[in-house]
C-alpha cells in the first residue's frame, strides 16, 4: 500500500485475497468523490474512507470497532484527579453565553443557558443562566446574615448556621427571567433557542419556607400585606412580594441541586419565588421587611414593567405564564438526514403544572398531543417528546402548552393584540422553527 | 482481589471498639431515654415551643443593626432620611461620579439607557408621557419617561449608585443628585433645593406619575391571564406565510452556532459563518466534530494541573528531564515583565530555542484558564 494512496483515499485495510488490482485502485482514487468511486471501493471490500463526508463501511466492519482504541488498550486516569468533577472535554461547546449587544456592561448582563443541548428538566448548576445587576460575589457564608424586620413582633437576625438548623424543604422549580424572549416582541432577532429562551433554568432548591421565618418573627397578620426582599450585593436588589405569595411556597434557599448555591446564583442565600420572574428571586438575600404598601423599587418602577399600547405601564406583573419551546430540533441546528426524529422540548407555567403540550409541524394548522416525560411538577419545567418523520419538505415546528388552569399558550399576534409591540417583558408566545429543505432550522414567526 | 479482605480485617477491631463505646455512652445517659422524651413532650402541650421547637433559633436585631440595613424608601416617603441637596451640588456630584457612565446631561446611551429625555412641560402638567403612546417615534424609553415615583430615584441612587461604589453617597448628596436629574428633566428649576420637606410636592410634577397601572391578574398566582389562545387541533385558522425571519446579518451575530452545539446526537449546529447549504438534504450528511471552547479543568492546584496535562513527563519540578525544570524556568525569567502571559503563551503554543533545540510541542488541550494558572505558579517560583 503506497503512502500517497492512503492519504488520498483513506486507510486501506489489507484485503486477505489482495484482489484489488492496481488499476482498479487508481480508478477508485480518481473517482473517489463520485458514487461510482465509492461503489468500486466498497465493492472491493477493501477501503474504509476516513476522510470525506461519507463513512464507507469496509466489509469487515468499522474501525471504531475493529481497531481497539487507546482507552480500551491503555491505563486510564486515577480517582480524584478532579476533586470536583467536570464535564467531558467533548461537551465544551455547551456553555453559558452572552448575547452580543444586549447589554454594554458585563456586570449588568445576562448569560444564557444552552437549552439546545440539555436533557430532562434539571439544569446543570454550572449552566444555570446568570443575570447580575451589579456584578456577582462569592460571599463568606460565616459572615452572611439575614434580617427580618418591619411589621413583625420580633425583628430577628439569622446566621447561616441558624437557617440551616430550621426545618427544610427541597423542591424543583423553574426560574425564568421576565425578559426571556423579550427581543422578539416585534420581530425575529435571535438565531438559536439558547438566546430566544435561555434565561430559563430549573433546579431542586433546598431551604426553609419563608412562611416558617415569618411565623417565627410573628408577622402582623392584619397590616402586613407585603414583603420586601433585599440582597446584600452592591445593587441591593429589592422586590415586593404579596404576603399571600410569601406565606404560600416561597423558599429561603441555600442549596441548588444537592450542593450549596453557586456564587453566580446567590451563594449563600437566595429567595425562591415559584412561578414568578427571576428578578424576584433575590440573590445574596440579606433582609426581609414586612410592610403595608408596595415599594415601587427601581426594578418594579422603571424595569420589569409592561409597556401597553395606550402608553401606560403595568406594574408588579411578575407571574411567568404558561410557555413552551421545542429545543431539538431548534434554531440554527441542522438535521443530518430525512426520516425519524424525536422532537423534544420544555413546557412550564408559573400558575401550576403542565396539563398538555401539543406540537404542530405545519405552522399551527394541525396539532398532535406530545408525550409528557415525568415528573410533571407544579411551577417546574416539564419535558415533552413527540415522534416526527421528516420527509425532506419545508416544515414549521411549533409547541403549545396548556397548564392546569386551562390557560392555552398564546400566539405572538394574540399577545400583540393586547399588549402591543413595544413591550419588553413576559413574552410567552408560541415559538416557530422553520425546517428548510436543506435541513437547516431557523427562527421564524408564523401565526 | 487479595487486598480487600485484609483491609476489612484490619478495620474489624476498631469497629468493635466503637460499638462498645456506644453502649457505654448510652448507658451513661447521653442518649435520651424514653422517660426523657416523655418529659420533653410534657413541657408544653399545645404551646408554640412544643409544636415548633425551632422558634427560638436566631436572635433579636439591635436597633442599630436595623438602622444600618433598613434603607428602603417607599412611595409614601417612609424611610426617607432628613436632609437636603441643591441642583448645583447635584451637578458637582454628577460630574464627578455619574457623568462617565450617564453623560453630563444624563442623556448618554453609551453604557446604560438614558436617564433624561423624552418628557415635556405638557407631560409634567398631565402626569402622562406622550412619547410612551403608540405612534411616538422617540427612540428611547428614558428613566424620566417611565418612573412615576420620585421615591424610586432616591431609593435606588442611595442603595446602588455610584456603579462601582454603591452606598458611598451621603443623604444630602443623594438629595442633590436627584435634584440635578429632576432639573435636567425640567421638573424643578436650576436654583432648587430638594429636601424631605418638599419632596412630596415634587412628586406632583413627575412627568409619568399617572402612567402606572396595577394589573392584579399578573401579580396573583391565581389570576387569569389577559391573553388567551384556544387549543384548536385540526385545520386551524392560520396564515402559513412566514411573517418574520432571522435577518441575514443576524445569522452569525451570536458566533458560529456549530460551535455551540454537541458533536453527537440527532442534529448539529449549523455552520453560521457560511451561507446555508444551497441544495436540499437528500441523504445522510456527516459533519466533522468541532469542539472549540476549552473547558476549564476545574483544577485550581497548578501541581495537579501539570500532572493532569502530562507536563511532568518532560519537566521535573527543579530538574531537566526533556525540557527544563519548573524552578529553572522561573529562575531564568526572573524579573521579566508580563512573565505570566509569556509563559501561558509558551504552554499553549509551544516553543524552541530558550532552553536548547528540543522543541516543546504546542499544548492546545490546556485551556487558557488552566495555562494561566500554571504560568502564574511557575512565575511565582513553582513552589
Amino acid at each position: 500500500m503506497s503512502k500517497d494512496l492512503s492519504e488520498v483515499i483513506g486507510r486501506v485495510l489489507p484485503a486477505p485475497e489482495n484482489h484489488l488490482s492496481t488499476e482498479l485502485m487508481e480508478a477508485a482514487r480518481k473517482a473517489r468523490r463520485s458514487f461510482m468511486g465509492k461503489a468500486l471501493a466498497m465493492g472491493a471490500g477493501a477501503v474504509a474512507s476516513a476522510a470525506g463526508a461519507t463513512k464507507a463501511l469496509a466489509a469487515e466492519g468499522e474501525d471504531a470497532i475493529l481497531k481497539l482504541p487507546e482507552h480500551t488498550t491503555g491505563l486510564g486516569a486515577p480517582v480524584a484527579l478532579h476533586g470536583y468533577g467536570v464535564p467531558s472535554k467533548w461537551e465544551a461547546n455547551l456553555q453559558r453565553r452572552e448575547s452580543p449587544g444586549l447589554t454594554r456592561v458585563s456586570q449588568a448582563s445576562v448569560s444564557f443557558t444552552p437549552l439546545q443541548g440539555l436533557f430532562g428538566i434539571i439544569t446543570p448548576s454550572g449552566l444555570h443562566f446568570e443575570r447580575h445587576h451589579q456584578g456577582w460575589w462569592d460571599i463568606d457564608p460565616s459572615k452572611h446574615r439575614l434580617m427580618v424586620n418591619g411589621l413583625v413582633k420580633r425583628q430577628r437576625v439569622f446566621t447561616m448556621d441558624d437557617l440551616m438548623r430550621l426545618p427544610s424543604v427541597s423542591r424543583i422549580h423553574f426560574i425564568e427571567c421576565g425578559a426571556n424572549s423579550a427581543p422578539e416582541w416585534g420581530n425575529v432577532a435571535l438565531p438559536s433557542v439558547q438566546y430566544t429562551h435561555g434565561m430559563l433554568s430549573c433546579s431542586e432548591f433546598t431551604g426553609v419556607l419563608l412562611s416558617t421565618l415569618l411565623e417565627m418573627c410573628g408577622y402582623d397578620k392584619k397590616n402586613g400585606k407585603y414583603v420586601l426582599a433585599e440582597g446584600a450585593d452592591g445593587s441591593s436588589m429589592t422586590r415586593t412580594l404579596s404576603i399571600e405569595q410569601a406565606m404560600d411556597d416561597c423558599i429561603v434557599a441555600w442549596a441548588m441541586n444537592g450542593e450549596m448555591l453557586r456564587p453566580e446564583n446567590g451563594y449563600p442565600l437566595r429567595l425562591v419565588v415559584p412561578g414568578v420572574q427571576g428578578v424576584s428571586w433575590v440573590k445574596y438575600l440579606r433582609r426581609l421587611e414586612v410592610g403595608d404598601m408596595k415599594w415601587a423599587t427601581k426594578d418594579e418602577a422603571v424595569h420589569y414593567i409592561d409597556h401597553m399600547p395606550d402608553g401606560t405601564h403595568r406594574q408588579y406583573t411578575g407571574i411567568q405564564e404558561c410557555k413552551s419551546v421545542i429545543t431539538t430540533p431548534s434554531g440554527s441546528q441542522t438535521l443530518l438526514d430525512r426520516g425519524y426524529y424525536n422532537v423534544t422540548g420544555l413546557a412550564w407555567s408559573g400558575r401550576g403544572s403542565i396539563k398538555r403540550v401539543d406540537v404542530s409541524v405545519d405552522g399551527g394548522r394541525n396539532w398532535r398531543t406530545a408525550r409528557l416525560e415525568g415528573p410533571v411538577l407544579p411551577k417546574a419545567l416539564t419535558r415533552f417528546n413527540i415522534d416526527w418523520v421528516w420527509d425532506g419538505k419545508p416544515a414549521i415546528l411549533q409547541s403549545r402548552a396548556i397548564d392546569s388552569t386551562g390557560y392555552v399558550q398564546p400566539k405572538i399576534n394574540q399577545l400583540r393584540a393586547v399588549r402591543g409591540t413595544r413591550s419588553v417583558y413576559h413574552q410567552n408566545a408560541i415559538q416557530s422553527w422553520l425546517v428548510s429543505e436543506n435541513g437547516e432550522v431557523s427562527n421564524v414567526q408564523v401565526y | 482481589m487479595n487486598a480487600l479482605p485484609s483491609i476489612f480485617a484490619a478495620r474489624r477491631r476498631p469497629a468493635a471498639t466503637l460499638a462498645a463505646a456506644l453502649v457505654l455512652t448510652a448507658s451513661a445517659g447521653l442518649f435520651p431515654t424514653t422517660a426523657a422524651w416523655a418529659q420533653a413532650a410534657a413541657a408544653g402541650p399545645g404551646s408554640a415551643a412544643a409544636a415548633k421547637p425551632w422558634h427560638s433559633i436566631g436572635r433579636d436585631a439591635t436597633p442599630a443593626e436595623v438602622r444600618a440595613w433598613d434603607i428602603d424608601v417607599r412611595p409614601d416617603f417612609k424611610g426617607l432620611p432628613k436632609g437636603s441637596g441643591s441642583v448645583s451640588l447635584g451637578e458637582q456630584v454628577w460630574e464627578a461620579k455619574c457623568a462617565s457612565c450617564h453623560g453630563v446631561f444624563g442623556e448618554s446611551n453609551e453604557v446604560f439607557t438614558p436617564i433624561v429625555g423624552g418628557t415635556t412641560a405638557a407631560d409634567i402638567e398631565r402626569g402622562r408621557v406622550k412619547n410612551l403612546e403608540e405612534g411616538s417615534t422617540f427612540p428611547q424609553k428614558t428613566t424620566m419617561m417611565k418612573v412615576a415615583t420620585v421615591s424610586t430615584l432616591w431609593d435606588y441612587i442611595n442603595r446602588a449608585m455610584p456603579w462601582n461604589a454603591p452606598k458611598s453617597l451621603t443623604a444630602d448628596e443623594v438629595y442633590a443628585t436627584v435634584a440635578y436629574i429632576l432639573n435636567l428633566a425640567n421638573v424643578v428649576p436650576a436654583d432648587f433645593v430638594l429636601s424631605d420637606q418638599n419632596i412630596a410636592e415634587v412628586q406632583k410634577r413627575m412627568p409619568n406619575r399617572n402612567g402606572m397601572v396595577f394589573y392584579e391578574p399578573l401579580w396573583r398566582v391565581d389570576g387569569k391571564g389577559d391573553v388567551q389562545n384556544v387549543a384548536c387541533m385540526k385545520d386551524c385558522p392560520i396564515d402559513p406565510k412566514v411573517r418574520s425571519s432571522l435577518p441575514d446579518f443576524a445569522r452569525d451575530a451570536h458566533g458560529n452556532i456549530q460551535e455551540q452545539n454537541r458533536v453527537i446526537g440527532p442534529v448539529r449546529g449549523a455552520d453560521t459563518t457560511r451561507p446555508p447549504r444551497a441544495e436540499p438534504l437528500t441523504q445522510r450528511i456527516e459533519i466533522a466534530p468541532v469542539v472549540v471552547a476549552q473547558a476549564n479543568s476545574g483544577l485550581s492546584d497548578p501541581r495537579l494541573l501539570v500532572n493532569a496535562n502530562s507536563c511532568t513527563a518532560c519537566h521535573g519540578m527543579d530538574k531537566k528531564i526533556v525540557g527544563p525544570g519548573f524552578t529553572e524556568i522561573a529562575a531564568k525569567h526572573a524579573g521579566k515583565t508580563d512573565l505570566e502571559a509569556y509563559l501561558a503563551g509558551k504552554i499553549q503554543q509551544g516553543g524552541v530555542g530558550v532552553f536548547g533545540q528540543i522543541p516543546m510541542p504546542p499544548q492546545p488541550q490546556v485551556s487558557a484558564a488552566d495555562a494561566a494558572t500554571i504560568a502564574r505558579w511557575i512565575a511565582a517560583g513553582a513552589k
